[in-house]
C-alpha cells in the first residue's frame, strides 16, 4: 500500500534528477569547450609568429581581392568534379560487373578488369595525375584532346576513382543476399535480367554512402590537375596569386571554397547513413 | 507430371540426395517431410533447376529437364516456386515484386500485367497493400506475397519449400490457408514441410526424406500414422513427444 502511495512522488522525483543531470552534462559541456578550445585559440594568437601569420594567411584585403578570381577557378573544379564523377559512376559499375561475371568469352576482360583494379588503386594519385598529364603529350599526339591538360587530368582521376570505386560496387554486389538472385531466377528471369533488375539496384543502394564518401574524396582531388598545368583552376589561381606577393590568403580562399561543399556533402552523408541504421 | 528417376545430388564430397524416385501427378499434392539436413529444400531447387543434378533425371510434363540442352529458364518460367525465407525483393514495393516476373520473363504488358498482379494480390488477402514496401508487412502477409509472386506466372506446379517455418507461430495460419487455397484449385504441387497436421490435411501422397534417401512414400493416413520404416517411426515419435505432431 505504502508504495501504491509513492508512486507519483518517485515519479517526478525521477524526472527531476534527469534535469539535474542533463543540466549538469551541458553545463560540464560548455567549460570544457571554452577551456580546450579558449585555450587553443590563445596558444596560436600568443605564439611569436602569429602577426606574420595573420598579414600573409588571414588578410582580409587580399581575401577581398584574390576571391572572385579563385571562386571563378572553383567554377572550373565543380565542372570537372561532376564530369569525372559520372564517368567514375559508369567505369566503376562496368570494371565490376565484369569481374562479377563467370562467362568464359569475357575471360580476357575480367582479366584485364581485374589488373586495372589493381594497378590504378596502387598508384597514388598525384602520381597517376603526372604520368598521364606528362606521358600523353610526350607521346606527341595531334593537337587536341590528347593534348588538353584538363582532359589529361580529369581522364587520370577517373582511372584512379574508377578503380577505387569498382571496388565499393564489388562489395556491394557481394552484400546482396544470393537469395534475391535465386528468387530472381525462379520467377523467370535471366541471369542478366535478374542481374539488372534486382541484384544491381540493391547493390548500388547498399554502397550509397561509401560511394559518396569517394564523392568527397574526389572533389578535393580536382586540385591535383593544378601540378600538371592547368592554369584555370581554383588552387592554381590562389597559387599564382600567392607567389606573386608570398601572402597566402588566396589559399585560404580555396580552402574554404572546398569546405564549403564537402562539408554538405558530409552532413548529408551521416544523414543518410543514420535513416538506414533506422 | 513432375518425375525424378535416380535423382542424385552432391555438393562436393557429401551426397545430399542418393538417388530419389519420385512422382507427383497431375492437381495431386505431394509432402515432403524429414529432418532438417535430411534434403528436401535441395530435391525442390534440384526441380527448379536452380541446382544441377548429378545423376537420374527429372521430368516435367514428360520432358527430361535435366537434358544439358534444355534451357533451364524456360523451365523456371513453367514452375513457382516459394523459399522459406520468402526472398521478396525488397527494392520493389509489393505489387512489383508480383510484375517483375510477368512483365520481364512472361511478355505481359504493363497494365495488363498490374491488373492480374492486383488481382492475385487480393486473392491472397493483399489488396490495399499493393503500394507498400515489403518490410511493413508481417512475415505471414510476406509469404503470401512470396506465393503471389509464385502463382501469378501461371505455373504448371509450384514448389513450396517449408514455407511457414520462418514465421511467427499465429501467423503459420494464414499462409496455411493460402496454400489449401491452392489445393483446392487443383494445382500441382510438392510441398517440403514441417507441418505435419498440415501434410496429412491437404497432401495426396507423403515422402518422408532420410539421409538423402526417400525411405518412404505413400497416401499421409498411412506414412503418418502407420509407417513401415523404423526412420520414419522415430522421426514421427520424437516430433509427437515435443507436441508438434
Amino acid at each position: 500500500m505504502a508504495a501504491e502511495a509513492a508512486r507519483p512522488d518517485r515519479r517526478a522525483e525521477r524526472a527531476a534528477a534527469k534535469r539535474r543531470r542533463d543540466r549538469r552534462g551541458i553545463a560540464i559541456a560548455a567549460i570544457s569547450t571554452v577551456v580546450v578550445l579558449g585555450g587553443l585559440v590563445a596558444l596560436v594568437l600568443t605564439s611569436p609568429g602569429w602577426p606574420d601569420v595573420r598579414d600573409t594567411f588571414f588578410n582580409a584585403t587580399v581575401f577581398k581581392e584574390s576571391f572572385p578570381d579563385v571562386a571563378e577557378g572553383f567554377w572550373l573544379d565543380i565542372r570537372i568534379f561532376i564530369v569525372v564523377e559520372i564517368l567514375v559512376l559508369v567505369l566503376g559499375l562496368v570494371v565490376a560487373l565484369i569481374r562479377a561475371t563467370t562467362l568464359p568469352a569475357l575471360f580476357p576482360l575480367r582479366l584485364l578488369a581485374t589488373v586495372y583494379a589493381d594497378v590504378f588503386r596502387g598508384i597514388p594519385v598525384v602520381l597517376l595525375v603526372y604520368l598521364v598529364g606528362f606521358g600523353v603529350p610526350a607521346l606527341d599526339p595531334p593537337e587536341g584532346l590528347l593534348t588538353n591538360q584538363i582532359v589529361l587530368g580529369a581522364a587520370a582521376l577517373t582511372l584512379s576513382y574508377g578503380a577505387y570505386v569498382s571496388e565499393v560496387y564489388r562489395a556491394g554486389l557481394r552484400s546482396v543476399h544470393p537469395g534475391q538472385r535465386e528468387a530472381a531466377l525462379a520467377v523467370g528471369l535471366t541471369e542478366r535480367q535478374a542481374m539488372r533488375h534486382v541484384v544491381v539496384p540493391q547493390a548500388v543502394r547498399n554502397v550509397g554512402p561509401p560511394l559518396l564518401n569517394d564523392f568527397i574524396s574526389l572533389q578535393k582531388d580536382v586540385a591535383l590537375i593544378a601540378i600538371i598545368g592547368v592554369t584555370g583552376e581554383a588552387f592554381r589561381i590562389a597559387q599564382i596569386q600567392a607567389s606573386t606577393d608570398f601572402n597566402y590568403t588566396p589559399l585560404l580562399c580555396a580552402a574554404l571554397l572546398y569546405l564549403a561543399v564537402t562539408i554538405p556533402l558530409a552532413r548529408l552523408l551521416d544523414r543518410w547513413d543514420r535513416g538506414r541504421v533506422r | 507430371m513432375i518425375a525424378l528417376e535416380g535423382v542424385t545430388k552432391a555438393f562436393g564430397e557429401r551426397e545430399v540426395l542418393k538417388g530419389i524416385d519420385l512422382t507427383v501427378d497431375e492437381h495431386q499434392a505431394v509432402a515432403l517431410i524429414g529432418a532438417s539436413g535430411s534434403g528436401k529444400s535441395t530435391l525442390l531447387r534440384c526441380v527448379d533447376l536452380l541446382l544441377g543434378i548429378d545423376d537420374g533425371d527429372i521430368f516435367l510434363d514428360g520432358e527430361v529437364i535435366t537434358d544439358p540442352s534444355v534451357d533451364p529458364i524456360d523451365v523456371r518460367r513453367r514452375l513457382g516456386f516459394v523459399f522459406q525465407a520468402y526472398n521478396l525483393f525488397p527494392h520493389l514495393n509489393v505489387i512489383d515484386n508480383v510484375t517483375l516476373g510477368i512483365t520481364r520473363a512472361h511478355g505481359l504488358g504493363r497494365q495488363e500485367a498490374r491488373d492480374s498482379a492486383r488481382s492475385m494480390l487480393a486473392r491472397f488477402g493483399l489488396e490495399g497493400r499493393e503500394e507498400e514496401s515489403p518490410s511493413n508487412l508481417s512475415g505471414g502477409q510476406q509469404q503470401r506475397v512470396a506465393i503471389a509472386r509464385a502463382f501469378a506466372t501461371r505455373p504448371r506446379a509450384m514448389l513450396l519449400d517449408e514455407v511457414t517455418s520462418a514465421l511467427d507461430p499465429e501467423l503459420v495460419g494464414e499462409v496455411l490457408r493460402a496454400v489449401r487455397d491452392l489445393k483446392d484449385e487443383g494445382v500441382t504441387m510438392l510441398i517440403a514441410t514441417h507441418e505435419m497436421g498440415f501434410a496429412r490435411e491437404v497432401a495426396d501422397k507423403v515422402g518422408f526424406l532420410h539421409e538423402g534417401r526417400l525411405v518412404e512414400v505413400g497416401p499421409p493416413e498411412r506414412v503418418l500414422e502407420d509407417p513401415e520404416d523404423p526412420n520414419t517411426q522415430k522421426f514421427l515419435r520424437r516430433l509427437l513427444e515435443a507436441g508438434r505432431a
